[in-house]
C-alpha cells in the first residue's frame, strides 16, 4: 500500500471531525442515531496511487478499495466485505457521477475493481448495473453505453425513462428513474468530491440528484432541504446500501465543472454507509484545502452546505453529523 | 407521458377540457412501411429503438392533427422524424457572460448563474462551453386549438379561437401546477414536436384561428421563439397572445411587449411569503411587470387562482385590489379562479364559491369594473357587465360566449366605452 497517510490520526481527526461540527445547523442529535453504532468514514489514502505518472495505478486503487471496504465493514477479506453489501440474485445499481466528463468523474478504473468483487461476490454481469443521469454524461466519462441485458450494463436514464408519477417527500416531488424503481435492488453510490457553485459541496447525497428527473428545480437555498428530501424519497432511502466516493483526483474550487486549475491529486477513497457524516468530512477536506489555497470559506460565501445538517435533522435522520457520533478511519 | 403530451389545462380539471385518448394515440401511429416511405430510410436498417423513436414523432403531429378540431387532411408540416436535437437549440438573446465560463442569464429575475454543461432553474436553457442556448426554440411539446376564454381572455376577440402551444419548462415551480408534467420537465423528457415560426403560423392561418397563444407551460422560458413565432404570425395577420407568470426582466418584456397582442398574467397571490413559498419566486418583479406592461399600451388581463388557506384572506383580496386600481387602473379584467387539488397541493380541497364570491364583491367594492370569477361554469359572474348602465354586455357560460352585445368597442345600451382588443 505504501505510505498512506500524509498526517497522523490524531490530526486527520482533529481536522476532519472538528470540523464538521460547523456542519450542524439544529444540534440536535438525530435519535435516530441516539442508540446506533457510530457512524464509520474510512478514508483511503495511498500517496504513490498515481505511480511516477499522473494516471491512477489500477492496482494500487484496486489495493486501496479492498482496504477501505474491509476497514468499514470490519471483516479480514474483500470478499466477505462485499457479501455483507450485496446478495446473490440481486440486480445491483452502481450510480456514479459523470456530469463533468473525463477530469472530475467516477473514474472507470474504480467502477471495474468494484464490479469485479461484485462478481465475487456472486452478482451475475447482467446484474450489474452502471447508471447516470443521461447516457452522453456516462459516454464523456469514459463508460461504453450499452443496455443488452446479457452483460454489465451502462445507462443513462434517458435509456428507461422516468416513472410517471411523482415521488413527494418534504418540499421535493420528483419522478424517479426507472432504472433506480424498477431495475435494482441496491445501489451503490458512487459519488466524487468536488465543490459546487450552487450547492457548495456535491459529494455522496447530492449524486442522488441523478436519479430525479428535475433536479435543476431543487438547487435553490443551496440545495437546502432539497437535497435531504431527495435523498428521503423510499426507493432511495431504502436500496442505497453504500457509497464509495472516488477521490482519487479532488476539486475544491469552480465546480461542478472541471476546472483542472482547482484540482489536486488527494489519492483517496471516502467510503461509508451513511452519507450526512460522509458528506461532512468530505466537505471538511474540501474547506481545509480552500483555507490552504487562500480560497474563502463556503461559509463566508453564502455557499455552506447546510443541507448536510439538515439530512441529519429529526425529520430526516439520513445519517450523523455529529463528530460523537462519526468514527473515522484512516 | 403520452397521454399528458396533449392534455394542458388553462383550468382545472373540475372543468371539461378535451383530452386525447391513449389508444387513439396509439393507432395514429404510422406503420413501418409507411414510416420509411416518410424517412426515405429503409425500415430494414432500422433497429427497434430508433423505430420506436422515430415512430413516435410523427404521432405526436398526428395527434395534433386529431385534436385540432378533427380537421380533415391537416398537415402539421413535415413530420419530425429526424434524431437530431440541434434544430431545436438557438443561442438565447439574454445573458452575461462571467468568468470561467460560467454565464449569468437575464431573462428572468431569477438571473442563473450556471457552469459550463449546467441547465437553468427552469429547464430548458444550458450553457454550453460558455455560451447560453435555449433548447426549446420550435419544439412544441403540446399544440391544441382552445376557446379564446380558456386562457382566460374575457376582452379579446371573444368567442374566436386560440391556436395555444406550449414548449416543456418553467421559471417557478409552483405547488398547485395543473400541468406540470409539461412545466416541470426538460425537453428531452416529453415528446415534442418540430414546429418552426413560418410553419406554425401556416398552420394556424389553415385552421382559420386569428391568434396564437403561448400557454400551458411558461411562455418567458421559450422567449426566442414566442418573439420569432409571433412576428411570423403577424406576417399573416394572425394576432399573438401570452399566458404568463410575468416574471421576467424589464428588458426581455420591453423587447417583447412591441411584438404581441395582449398577456395574460397568473398573479398567484398577493404577497411575498406566497411566492417564497408556494411558488418559489418573487413577487415584486411580478407587479413592476404589470406595470409596465400597461405604460406599454398592452392589453393585460389577470388571474388570480383563490386557493382555501394559502392566498384567501379579505386583507389579501382587498390590497390586490386596490394595488391594481392605483398601478394599472380599473379597467384591467381580474379573474378570480377556482382552485382544485393538484400536483403538490393535493391536500387542499377545492375553493368554496362562497370565497370566490367574497373575493369579487370585495374587488368590486374597491371599485375594479371587470371582476370575474372562473372555473364556475355557470355562475354569473363570468358575464361581461356594462359598468355604467349594468347590462350584460357579453353573455359566457363555460368558455362559450352565448351573446354580445358590443358594437366597436362600446355598450350598445349606452355607448359606454368596454376597454378592450375587440376587432
Amino acid at each position: 500500500m505504501g505510505q498512506v497517510l500524509e498526517s497522523s490520526r490524531r490530526d486527520f481527526l482533529k481536522g476532519y471531525v472538528a470540523g464538521a461540527v460547523l456542519a450542524r445547523s439544529t444540534g440536535v442529535l438525530s435519535p435516530f442515531f441516539a442508540s446506533q453504532e457510530k457512524s464509520r468514514v474510512v478514508i483511503g489514502r495511498d500517496a504513490l496511487l498515481r505511480g511516477s505518472g499522473s494516471g491512477v495505478d489500477s492496482d494500487r486503487l484496486w489495493k486501496l478499495l479492498d482496504k477501505s471496504m474491509q476497514s468499514v465493514y470490519g471483516t479480514d477479506s474483500p470478499l466477505s466485505a462485499w457479501k455483507k453489501v450485496v446478495r446473490p440474485g440481486e440486480v445491483v445499481g452502481l450510480k456514479v457521477n459523470g456530469l463533468s466528463g473525463v477530469g472530475m468523474t467516477t473514474s472507470v478504473l474504480l467502477v471495474e475493481s468494484i464490479c469485479e468483487r461484485l462478481r465475487e461476490a456472486g452478482i451475475a454481469q447482467k446484474d450489474i448495473v452502471i447508471w447516470d443521469r443521461l447516457n452522453t454524461d456516462l459516454e464523456s466519462a469514459g463508460f461504453r453505453i450499452n443496455s443488452r441485458p446479457d452483460r454489465i450494463r451502462a445507462i443513462g436514464n434517458d435509456t428507461l425513462g422516468y416513472e410517471d408519477e411523482l415521488a413527494i417527500y418534504g418540499s421535493v416531488g420528483s419522478r424517479l428513474a426507472k432504472t433506480l424503481t424498477q431495475v435494482c435492488d441496491a445501489v451503490i453510490n458512487l459519488p466524487v468530491l468536488k465543490d459546487h457553485g450552487i450547492a457548495g459541496v456535491t459529494i455522496a447525497l447530492k449524486n442522488m440528484f441523478g436519479a430525479i428527473h428535475n433536479p435543476n428545480k431543487y438547487h435553490i437555498n443551496v440545495g437546502d432541504p432539497y437535497i435531504a428530501d431527495v435523498n428521503m424519497l423510499p426507493p432511495i432511502r431504502q436500496k442505497v446500501r453504500l457509497h464509495i466516493c472516488d477521490a482519487t483526483t479532488a476539486q475544491y474550487e469552480g465546480g461542478p465543472s472541471f476546472k483542472p486549475q482547482w484540482t489536486w491529486p488527494f489519492n483517496g477513497l471516502l467510503v461509508s454507509t451513511d452519507p450526512v457524516a460522509l458528506d461532512s468530512v468530505g466537505w471538511q477536506i474540501l474547506e481545509k484545502k480552500r483555507a490552504e489555497k487562500g480560497v474563502e470559506s463556503l461559509q463566508a460565501l453564502g455557499r455552506a452546505p447546510h443541507y448536510i445538517a439538515t439530512a441529519a435533522d429529526p425529520q430526516h435522520r439520513l445519517g450523523t453529523t455529529e463528530p460523537d457520533r462519526i468514527q473515522l478511519d484512516l | 407521458m403520452l397521454k399528458e403530451l396533449t392534455a394542458p389545462r388553462d383550468v382545472p380539471r373540475a372543468v371539461p377540457r378535451e383530452r386525447f385518448d391513449v389508444q387513439e394515440v396509439a393507432d395514429a401511429l404510422p406503420t413501418r412501411s409507411q414510416l420509411s416511405g416518410l424517412t426515405g430510410m429503409a425500415a430494414a436498417d432500422q433497429d427497434r429503438r430508433t423505430f420506436l423513436k422515430l415512430a413516435s414523432l410523427p404521432c405526436i403531429s398526428a395527434c395534433a392533427a386529431c385534436c385540432l378540431g378533427g380537421l380533415p387532411g391537416l398537415a402539421l408540416g413535415q413530420p419530425a422524424v429526424s434524431d437530431d436535437d440541434s434544430r431545436f437549440i438557438v443561442e438565447a438573446q439574454f445573458y452575461e457572460k462571467l468568468p470561467f465560463k460560467k454565464i449569468r442569464c437575464k431573462l428572468c429575475p431569477r438571473e442563473c448563474v450556471i457552469d459550463d454543461r449546467e441547465r437553468s432553474y427552469c429547464g430548458v436553457r444550458e450553457n454550453r462551453g460558455g455560451t447560453y442556448y435555449t433548447l426549446v426554440h420550435s419544439r412544441v411539446c403540446a399544440a391544441h386549438i382552445d376557446p379564446i376564454e380558456k386562457k382566460p381572455f374575457f376582452h379579446f376577440h371573444p368567442g374566436t379561437s386560440a391556436f395555444s402551444i406550449a414548449t416543456a419548462g418553467c421559471n417557478v415551480n409552483c405547488k398547485m401546477c395543473q400541468n406540470w408534467d409539461i412545466s416541470q420537465s426538460r425537453p428531452e423528457q416529453v415528446r415534442s414536436t418540430y414546429l418552426p415560426p413560418k410553419d406554425l403560423a401556416n398552420i394556424v392561418q389553415k385552421n382559420r384561428c386569428p391568434t396564437i397563444a403561448y400557454t400551458y407551460s411558461e411562455p418567458v422560458v421559450f422567449y426566442e421563439y414566442m418573439r420569432d413565432a409571433a412576428d411570423a404570425g403577424h406576417a399573416l395577420g394572425i394576432k399573438s397572445v401570452v399566458v404568463s407568470g410575468g416574471f421576467i426582466q424589464q428588458d426581455p418584456l420591453k423587447k417583447l411587449c412591441p411584438g404581441v397582442d395582449a398577456i395574460k398574467v397568473d398573479l398567484k397571490a398577493f404577497s411575498e411569503k406566497f411566492y417564497k413559498e408556494v411558488v418559489h419566486g418573487e413577487i415584486k418583479p411580478v407587479l413592476d411587470a404589470l406595470v409596465t406592461m400597461r405604460k406599454l399600451g398592452m392589453w393585460n388581463e389577470i388571474v388570480y387562482l383563490v386557493i382555501p388557506t394559502l392566498n384567501d384572506t379579505d386583507a389579501e383580496f382587498r390590497a390586490l385590489a386596490q394595488w391594481i386600481k392605483a398601478n394599472l387602473g380599473v379597467d384591467v379584467p381580474l379573474h378570480f379562479s377556482r382552485f382544485h387539488p393538484e400536483y403538490l397541493l393535493k391536500n387542499l380541497p377545492p375553493t368554496p364559491i362562497e370565497t370566490l364570491e367574497r373575493a369579487k364583491a370585495i374587488a368590486d367594492s374597491e371599485g375594479l369594473h371587470y371582476v370575474y370569477l372562473g372555473n364556475i361554469p355557470g355562475h354569473p359572474a363570468e358575464n361581461t357587465y356594462c359598468p355604467k348602465c349594468r347590462h350584460l354586455v357579453i353573455g359566457r357560460i363555460g368558455f362559450t360566449v352565448t351573446e354580445t352585445h358590443i358594437h366597436k368597442g362600446k355598450c350598445e345600451y349606452c355607448q359606454q366605452v368596454i376597454p378592450g382588443v375587440w376587432t
